[in-house]
């Protein structure tokens, strides 16, 4: 079984995000950044299956060198090895991320193409589906749970809708995208951690895999939210109702 | 904070460990405060996740890692909210099981530290008595042989761990009539006969570790479990305890950070006189003047730590090198800084959050009582100060 895991760079969920003068990026320096989340779930996914039927984990990443400690924590998890596609700027925009996972996904080959459901930095959620699209394979998102039907190169995939559970039967290759409640990550081990510095990061730039670079989205401003008000007490159930309609304006 | 001689692998095991403490201990510590100690469950999930056995050798169950990523252990374990859990933590796996693993015999391998590092045994280690701290020679308890077996009798105080530990690594005298050099270390199990925890101790501090009292009436133990050469000891507890002396610095630091940030929120947030407290020019000074005494604190500490590293990777291979003279100092230097440092920033943080400070809801309130132990533990800020005198020849 080959499996390769999509992981993306980003600032550290419980980080204080500043939002820089000009505008439309954020402060950067002494933020801490971790493996997207949701990616963390796919790694592990990817994991529990090589660990049922063997394989292999392929971790792929796109972004600054930096990127190669998120690249190396999944392999400190467990994974066998990782490519790092290089890019100079912060590319946000998931067309050119599609791109280059596709040229990826092409050279490496693939039974299932694992990611998380969307970055947390982005929220985007559009990858996977452009990835499918480019590739020509089915997509099953927002996976609750993840079983190989047997020999039969099909995945059982059950997802988790409003008021209930659907199970979805794909046949491989494909990609699948993992929602929170997939799995829990485990933590990576210290030998883990230290086989991790032998494994082998392959490193390319997006330029060397052919991708168009010029992006079609670009992002206009970036505002930080509304400064959290105190809460008021109130006195009746009526003072409640009347501040909720007149002022707040919610009902 | 990836200052100093930190790589990115010790950056990967600072988030795995931090997420560790954060989820699986730090919810629970305000609890084991009032209960006094805490369970060994976590031991076991520790020793599971292979937290226990880091600097250990492979062989061994540990992972043959290097010095600092205990260092990283000990910067992360004050998240967890209390200072007695990590005491404990510590305890097992930097003071009573590292000198098994340089001088223990093959079954006491198996029989005590591989069972530590899994997290099934916990340990503790006994030196100290009740007219004998600093001065370890004055020690008194016993251990006479008799036949295949040594007999213990004596008393031990202030045992951290000691009254839930499986097995101690046990100071004792073999050769009461030579002082220093009289002086053994044997690995004792607790369930041995004659053995007793007579009392578990109320302390000002620390609270969700367990320190005991313990006694021994004529314990006997197999010669087996005497450990390293008959009357090595003090030489093994100035060698063997460098380390641990050196991770009390690192966690003083830490833990002032922790202590610091907690409180320039607070500053941040409380207000007086229609401003926030930290307007004040008064408390903005007090709070540059902690920042900066932690900031000296922590590159010195981990300039040592370095130096302590690359000390303890050439030499893991041969116990009896001994620690630089030069390197003794300045891990005494370390402690000695950064405890008294710890204490001024517990004592000022205090004043900062006035009133409600004193509170015991307030974290900075049992911070305060916790860090006050730092210049007592491991060796007294007294005691520094003398072996730093005796090495600069004063």
């Amino acid at each position: 079984m080959k499996l390769l895991v999509a992981v993306k760079r980003v600032p550290d969920p419980e980080a204080k995000i500043r939002v820089k003068p000009d505008g439309n990026s954020i402060v950067t320096e002494q933020l801490k950044f971790v493996i997207n989340p949701f990616d963390e779930i796919a790694v592990e996914e990817a994991l529990r299956i090589k660990e049922k039927l063997g394989g292999e984990v392929v971790v792929l990443s796109i972004g600054p060198s930096e990127a190669a400690e998120q690249v190396r924590t999944a392999l400190a998890m467990g994974a066998d090895r990782g490519v790092l596609v290089k890019t100079d700027g912060a590319y946000a925009d998931p067309g050119i991320i599609a791109r280059a996972l596709a040229e990826v996904a092409k050279q490496e080959g693939f039974d299932v193409l694992l990611m998380g459901k969307q970055a947390v930095d982005t929220d985007y959620g559009q990858t996977c589906g452009m990835l499918a699209q480019i590739l020509g394979v089915p997509c099953a998102s927002f996976a609750y749970k993840v079983e190989v039907e047997g020999e039969s190169k099909r995945l059982v995939v059950v997802r988790e809708v409003d008021g209930g559970l659907e199970t979805k039967l794909i046949g491989m290759p494909c990609i699948v995208t993992a929602d929170l409640r997939l799995n829990e990550p485990r933590y990576a081990s210290l030998p883990g951690i230290m086989k991790a510095k032998k494994k082998e990061i392959r490193q390319i730039s997006l330029e060397e895999l052919g991708v168009e670079v010029t992006p079609k989205l670009r992002v206009e401003s970036l505002e930080e939210p509304p400064k959290r008000q105190g809460g008021r007490k109130v006195g009746s159930v009526e003072e409640l109702v009347r501040a909720l309609h007149d002022e707040a304006k919610v009902i | 904070m990836s200052r100093g001689c930190f790589q990115e692998e010790h950056g990967i095991f600072r988030r795995n460990f931090r997420q560790f403490i954060e989820k699986e201990v730090a919810p629970y510590t305000l609890d084991w405060e009032e209960k006094g100690e805490w369970p060994k469950s976590v031991l076991r999930r520790m020793g599971e996740l292979g937290f226990l056995g880091l600097r250990h050798k492979e062989e061994h169950g540990g992972a043959g890692a290097d010095y600092l990523y205990t260092v990283v252990m000990a910067e992360e374990l004050p998240r967890c909210g209390v200072s007695g859990f990590p005491m404990g933590i510590m305890v097992h796996t930097d003071m009573a099981t590292p000198i098994i693993g340089k001088l223990g015999s093959p079954e006491q391998v198996e029989r005590f530290l591989k069972p530590a590092i899994r997290g099934e045994k916990l340990a503790a280690l006994a030196i100290t008595e009740p007219q004998a701290g600093s001065d370890v020679g004055a020690i008194k308890t016993s251990a006479k042989k008799d036949g295949g077996e040594y007999v213990i009798n004596g008393s031990k105080l202030f045992i951290t761990n000691g009254a839930n530990a499986d097995f101690l690594t046990l100071a004792v005298k073999t050769a009461p009539e030579q002082g220093l050099h009289g002086i053994s270390f044997f690995l004792f199990p607790t369930d041995t006969p004659g053995f007793q925890v007579t009392k578990k101790l109320k302390k000002m501090g620390n609270h969700s570790s367990d320190t005991a009292e313990l006694v021994f009436e004529d314990a006997r133990v197999p010669k087996e479990y005497l450990l390293g050469e008959e009357n090595m000891g003090f030489y093994y507890i100035m060698q063997n305890f460098q380390g641990e002396r050196l991770i009390a610095a690192v966690a003083a630091v830490a833990g002032s950070q922790l202590l610091l940030d907690l409180t320039i929120q607070y500053a941040k947030d409380r207000q007086a006189f229609g401003r926030p407290i930290i307007k004040f020019q008064v408390n903005r000074h007090k709070i540059v003047d902690m920042a900066t005494r932690i900031a000296v604190a922590r590159s010195f500490v981990y300039d040592v730590c370095g130096a302590f590293n690359e000390f303890d990777s050439a030499q893991s291979a041969d116990p009896a090198h001994a620690v630089p003279f030069e390197l003794v100092k300045e891990i005494s230097m370390a402690k000695l800084f950064a405890t008294e440092a710890a204490k001024l920033v517990a004592d000022e943080c205090v004043q900062l959050h006035g009133g409600y400070g004193y509170i015991e809801e307030f974290p900075v309130a049992r911070a305060y009582r916790d860090t006050r132990l730092l210049s007592i533990g491991g060796g007294t800020s007294e005691i520094m100060k003398e072996i730093i005198g005796k090495i600069m020849d004063l």
